[in-house]
């Protein structure tokens, strides 16, 4: 089993108590992505993003976090079988969650390379495949953490803080 | 520079008028892959791409673009055009390559999005 974290140093404590005892999510959406249908893939990021717009988030967060977002969904709909995604929205922050129906992630430090990709010949076709969505993910994520294996389905989630710098 | 100019400077075609030619374009990206894209567009750009699925579209909910053009005279569906519409997103289609559009971008003084 893999496991793989990065979190910003200076939020370290907050990301910590976040995770140890989550309080209760003012909202919580769900959304079904089903394994390559580029149709709706990117649809709860679009739906996630527009909400958090209404509730007064500033721009650059927004964009931070509908990018971390829509590649973490993408990834779901090009590399696994399927999966759902989680979003729960807090006063000061956002946490999202992935998870798919497998077939996981071999070796996650790898994954995590940018320009390593295992996208099939339909993914690429669409535009995808450049190796650089997790990296995506990492640099606009307060806190990001992932957890696969061969063989078992993946587990990616991440934070991001409405007031981070 | 304004979209308008761009259109002429291109010889495009416009697909989708959006708000208007008028608006000014401060800086654009080109590229055929997405998270390259989404990488790049830290700032509001006019993407030029060879990309005409639907997901070109959708990229635009996530990060700003003041418009899109399909350089190689590649047309998308007009379901694709209709998301554009939607979202009042300017398009355009050059006959251009990607290459020759972008120098010709540049030259004329529009800058790199920062990445
Ligand atoms: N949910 C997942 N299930 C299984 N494998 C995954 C999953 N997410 C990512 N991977 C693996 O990690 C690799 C790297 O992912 P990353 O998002 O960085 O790039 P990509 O999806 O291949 O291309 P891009 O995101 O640039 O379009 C993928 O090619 C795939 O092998
Ligand atoms: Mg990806």
């Amino acid at each position: 089993m893999g496991e793989y974290w990065n979190i910003k140093p200076e939020l370290e404590d907050s990301v910590k108590q976040h995770f140890s005892a989550p309080p209760e999510a003012e909202v919580e959406l769900e959304f079904e992505v089903p394994e390559k249908d580029f149709n709706t893939a990117g649809r709860g990021s679009s739906e996630v993003k527009d909400l958090l717009k209404r509730l007064g988030v500033d721009s650059e967060t927004l964009r931070r976090i509908a990018v971390a977002s829509y590649e973490a969904e993408i990834n779901l709909a090009a590399h696994s079988k399927g999966g759902v995604m989680s979003c729960m929205i807090y006063d000061d922050l956002i946490h999202l969650r992935f998870l798919d129906k497998g077939p996981g992630i071999e070796d996650i430090t790898q994954a995590m390379i940018p320009g390593y990709s295992t996208a099939d010949e339909l993914v690429r076709e669409f535009g995808f495949g450049a190796g650089l969505g997790l990296p995506n993910i990492q640099k606009n994520s307060d806190a990001l953490h992932i957890q696969s294996a061969k063989g078992s389905s993946t587990l990616l989630e991440l934070l991001i803080f409405f007031s981070a710098p | 520079m304004t979209l308008n100019e761009i259109k002429t400077l291109l010889d495009g075609e416009v697909l989708n008028l959006g708000p208007g030619l008028d608006a000014l374009v401060p800086c654009a990206i080109a590229s055929d892959m997405i998270s390259d894209i989404l990488m790049s567009c830290r700032e509001p750009s006019l993407l030029l791409t060879g990309l005409t699925n639907n997901q070109v579209i959708r990229l635009s909910d996530m990060v700003d673009l003041v418009g899109i053009v399909f350089v190689r005279s590649k047309r998308p569906l007009d379901d694709i055009v209709e998301m554009a519409r939607e979202r009042n997103l300017p398009l355009i289609v050059t006959s251009k390559t990607l290459y020759t559009a972008s120098g010709l971008l540049y030259n004329a003084g529009l800058r790199s999005s920062d990445i």
